[in-house]
């Protein structure tokens, strides 16, 4: 009996040093130090992300007056809605053109900039930097001065040339260009500053040895610069696609998605349907679709992306 | 380090005599004895405006004894909707909240009935016309009470010397300053004459085809001059009707007058459109004047604000209230009421007039006669017909009679101007028609 009861000590003793060992090694992990390191930015995220977006998936199951839950029957709705299918298409033109645009403005200029010697570079990064690094709200508000019905910069210049006057953003197809163009102008940056990071981590070995081989510049750029630059290329591309589709400030303070609706994108119809309208339920649904877009863009933009790592 | 203690005698009595003296000591009425409260008011785009309301807040604050603290929030950008509607989903906020016009019937169930206050404040300064009525009540009950800051008319506001050479109309004959207009001939038909005129002239009509409140408000009021109801007050669809075709080929012809690119108007647009000098004529309250007496005198000289023109179903003007509301959560309602009582008394309303220099309209019958519309210039007299002194217009706001849930939608989503333009610009109207249908159809969710 005496025995057993030794016995058990031990045991008990043996598992309460086990267990302080292994939370004094838990502790001692570097994973453990990154992640109390990263809680404050985790729970920070938790409340200002996930809690509104579960909240939103709550919304979006409510009846418009929100007393009682209707399960889809908000989505089943949406999807009878000519202008939601609209939207849907109009979020897909502006967020794919936009960001091809800002890819291929944002490459080239890259290479531009890589090859301007030390300091000239300095200034040249800095200055094309500028679109980024100003509120889009304020920067939105000169281009729509550009625009202006009545005082447009742009018609003004074009009237020396016997051109226009062009209704910027009065019309569909000038209004789609323009809200596009200002997407353009204030995310080409970004992509400029990604690629040239990229650009300056190619190996000028590479380029050396295709010169030697006889390679020409687009042969360096196909066969060198792209496949090294491939990896940025897809993360910058998804990370704009993720912002551009979003976008809502560009669109609402110029043609608020007129004329007729044509320039509507998910955040803004969302903002018109549930806040001016006071159907939150729904601007909640309409806000939400962009989650399963994105979503399937992100899967198959960074399966790519491990795949290519893997080969590495 | 000495420490003195406490012996259980000694608490005894302290605790006796504390008691004794909070007993016995008379009441003195603090600074703030009537506790607090919190009002969000919209900030008002008339420099010096805001100051009227906090000097009539403080003056009733400092009489009731109540701590008060203001809010100005813009309504750029849809801020002070944004404000209602966080303030309603949080169940808390301000006591007090000034909203555009169809926020108390967006929030009715959050507000505080006000029967007790209006009813006596109608008995003073006069009954309220029916769209004060119809954005302001429910099923008997009053969700907020009327503000005069903010509250407008958006009639036209004409060039004097453009009307007279290019359209042959004398604005001031046809609206004298001090007496009654003269408006037999002020009809949609003499309008569009004008607005081709003008536009052939080079001085086109600035009116916006766009999604913002003043496109809709326009819209509103010429579709009820014509009788076109798209859906009516008991909440039937009545898109495809006679009334609703004649006003969208009035529409039609007076598209073709307007600047190219008044679909993409906002509510600033049609100001700069009058202040540039390049417009005849704007639907506006008379803000763009103000703007131009400062930037423009030249132009601001030459305006007239007067009434609108008739349709064969009446004369309507477009007309936006502003109200405030008493949050059913709020912590200080009675007091709320009480301020709401102090900001619509005869004074405090002719102070708000004259403040923001006759921009701002009482919703009330009798507060319609300040001297400052007959005042206020230049031209002498620019504003007397501005608050529709000879009560000859329906004030109606777009989307009414259907009821408001539903126009709230209907007027946010600028179904009048989208429909109005989508036959302008080539669709049938019988396809123009089926589309504003299917989005009545969708209004419809409760």
């Amino acid at each position: 009996m005496a025995d057993v009861v030794v016995e058990r000590g031990r045991v008990a003793r043996a598992t309460g040093a086990r267990k302080g060992k292994s939370l004094r090694n838990a502790l001692g992990r570097k994973s453990t130090v990154a992640f109390f390191l990263t809680l404050p930015l985790i729970l920070l995220i938790a409340m200002l992300v996930l809690y509104p977006a579960f909240y939103s998936l709550y919304l979006a199951t409510l009846n418009k007056a929100m007393t009682k839950f209707v399960g889809l029957s908000n989505f089943t709705f949406l999807f009878k809605r000519e202008t939601f299918w609209m939207v849907v298409q109009q979020s897909c033109i502006f967020a794919i053109t936009a960001v091809i645009f800002k890819a291929l403005i944002g490459f080239i200029v890259a290479h531009f900039v890589h090859n301007i010697p030390g300091k000239k570079q300095r200034k040249w990064r800095g200055m094309l930097l500028v679109p980024w690094v100003i509120p889009p709200a304020m920067s939105t508000l000169a281009w729509l001065w550009l625009f202006d019905p009545s005082y447009s910069a742009f018609n003004y210049t074009l009237s020396f040339f016997g051109v226009g006057p062009i209704p910027w953003l009065g019309d569909t197809f000038w209004a789609r260009f323009s809200v596009i163009l200002v997407n353009v102008w204030y995310g080409a940056p970004f992509f400029l500053i990604m690629y040239l990071a990229a650009l300056k981590s190619v190996p000028d070995q590479l380029y050396e040895a295709a010169a030697i081989d006889g390679a020409n510049w687009w042969q360096k750029i196909w066969h060198i610069t792209l496949p090294m630059m491939r990896n940025i290329i897809a993360i910058t591309t998804l990370f704009s696609l993720i912002v551009t589709f979003a976008n809502f400030d560009i669109v609402r303070i110029l043609t608020s998605g007129g004329p007729l609706d044509t320039t509507h994108l998910f955040a803004t119809w969302a903002f018109q349907v549930g806040i001016q309208s006071s159907d939150i339920p729904l601007g909640a649904c309409v806000s939400l679709f962009m989650v399963p877009i994105l979503a399937v863009a992100a899967i198959f933009i960074l399966r790519d992306v491990s795949k290519r790592g893997n080969e590495a | 380090m000495s420490r003195k203690t406490l012996t259980r005698r000694q608490f005894v009595a302290a605790t006796a005599m504390s008691s004794a003296a909070l007993i016995t000591a008379p009441y003195v009425r603090g600074a703030y004895a009537a506790g607090k409260l919190s009002i969000g008011f919209w900030d008002h785009w008339v420099p010096g405006a805001n100051k009227a309301s906090t000097d009539l807040v403080n003056e009733w604050a400092a009489k009731e004894k109540v701590e008060v603290s203001i809010d100005y929030i813009t309504s750029n950008n849809k801020k002070i909707e944004l404000t209602a509607a966080a303030e309603a989903q949080a169940k808390s906020g301000h006591d007090i909240l000034q909203m555009p016009s169809w926020w108390p019937q967006a929030y009715s169930e959050n507000l505080e009935p006000l029967n007790d206050i209006m009813e006596p404040l109608l008995k003073q300064n006069g009954e309220v016309n029916g769209t004060v009525k119809y954005l302001g009540q429910s099923g008997g009950k009053w969700l907020a009470a009327p503000a005069t800051p903010g509250s407008q008319i958006k009639g036209p506001c004409s060039r004097i010397d453009l009307m007279k050479k290019h359209a042959g109309i004398d604005v001031q004959e046809m609206y004298p300053a001090g007496g009654p207009p003269k408006v037999e001939n002020w009809t949609m038909e003499t309008f569009l004459k004008a607005a081709e005129a003008c536009h052939k002239a080079g001085f086109a009509f600035g009116i916006g085809m766009g999604e913002t409140t003043d496109s809709v408000d326009t819209a509103g009021a010429i579709f009820q001059s014509f009788g076109a109801e798209l859906v009516n007050a008991k909440g039937d669809i009545t898109v495809k009707t006679d009334q609703v075709r004649q006003a969208m080929e009035f529409y039609k012809k007076l598209i073709a007058f307007l600047p190219p690119d008044a679909p993409s108007w906002d509510d600033a647009s049609n100001n700069k459109w009058l202040i540039s000098g390049r417009g005849a004529m704007i639907l506006n309250p008379p803000s763009a004047w103000a703007v131009a007496k400062r930037d423009a005198p030249q132009v601001a000289e030459q305006c007239w604000t007067h009434g609108f023109p008739s349709g064969p179903k009446g004369r309507f003007a477009p007309y936006l209230p502003y109200f405030w509301g008493v949050w059913s959560f709020g912590k200080n309602k009675e007091a709320a009421k009480s301020l709401l009582v102090h900001l619509s008394s005869p004074s405090s309303i002719e102070k708000f007039v004259a403040v923001s220099g006759g921009y701002d309209l009482p919703a009330y019958a009798n507060m319609s006669k300040f001297p400052t519309w007959a005042e206020e210039g230049p031209p002498k007299g620019t504003l007397f017909h501005y608050p529709d002194p000879y009560k000859h217009q329906t004030l109606s706001i777009a989307a009414s009679p259907a009821p408001p849930k539903i126009a709230q939608q209907i007027y946010f989503q600028a179904t009048l101007t989208k429909m109005a333009l989508r036959f302008a610009r080539g669709e049938t109207m019988e396809q123009a028609l089926a589309w504003a249908e299917g989005e009545c159809e969708g209004f419809m969710r409760s």
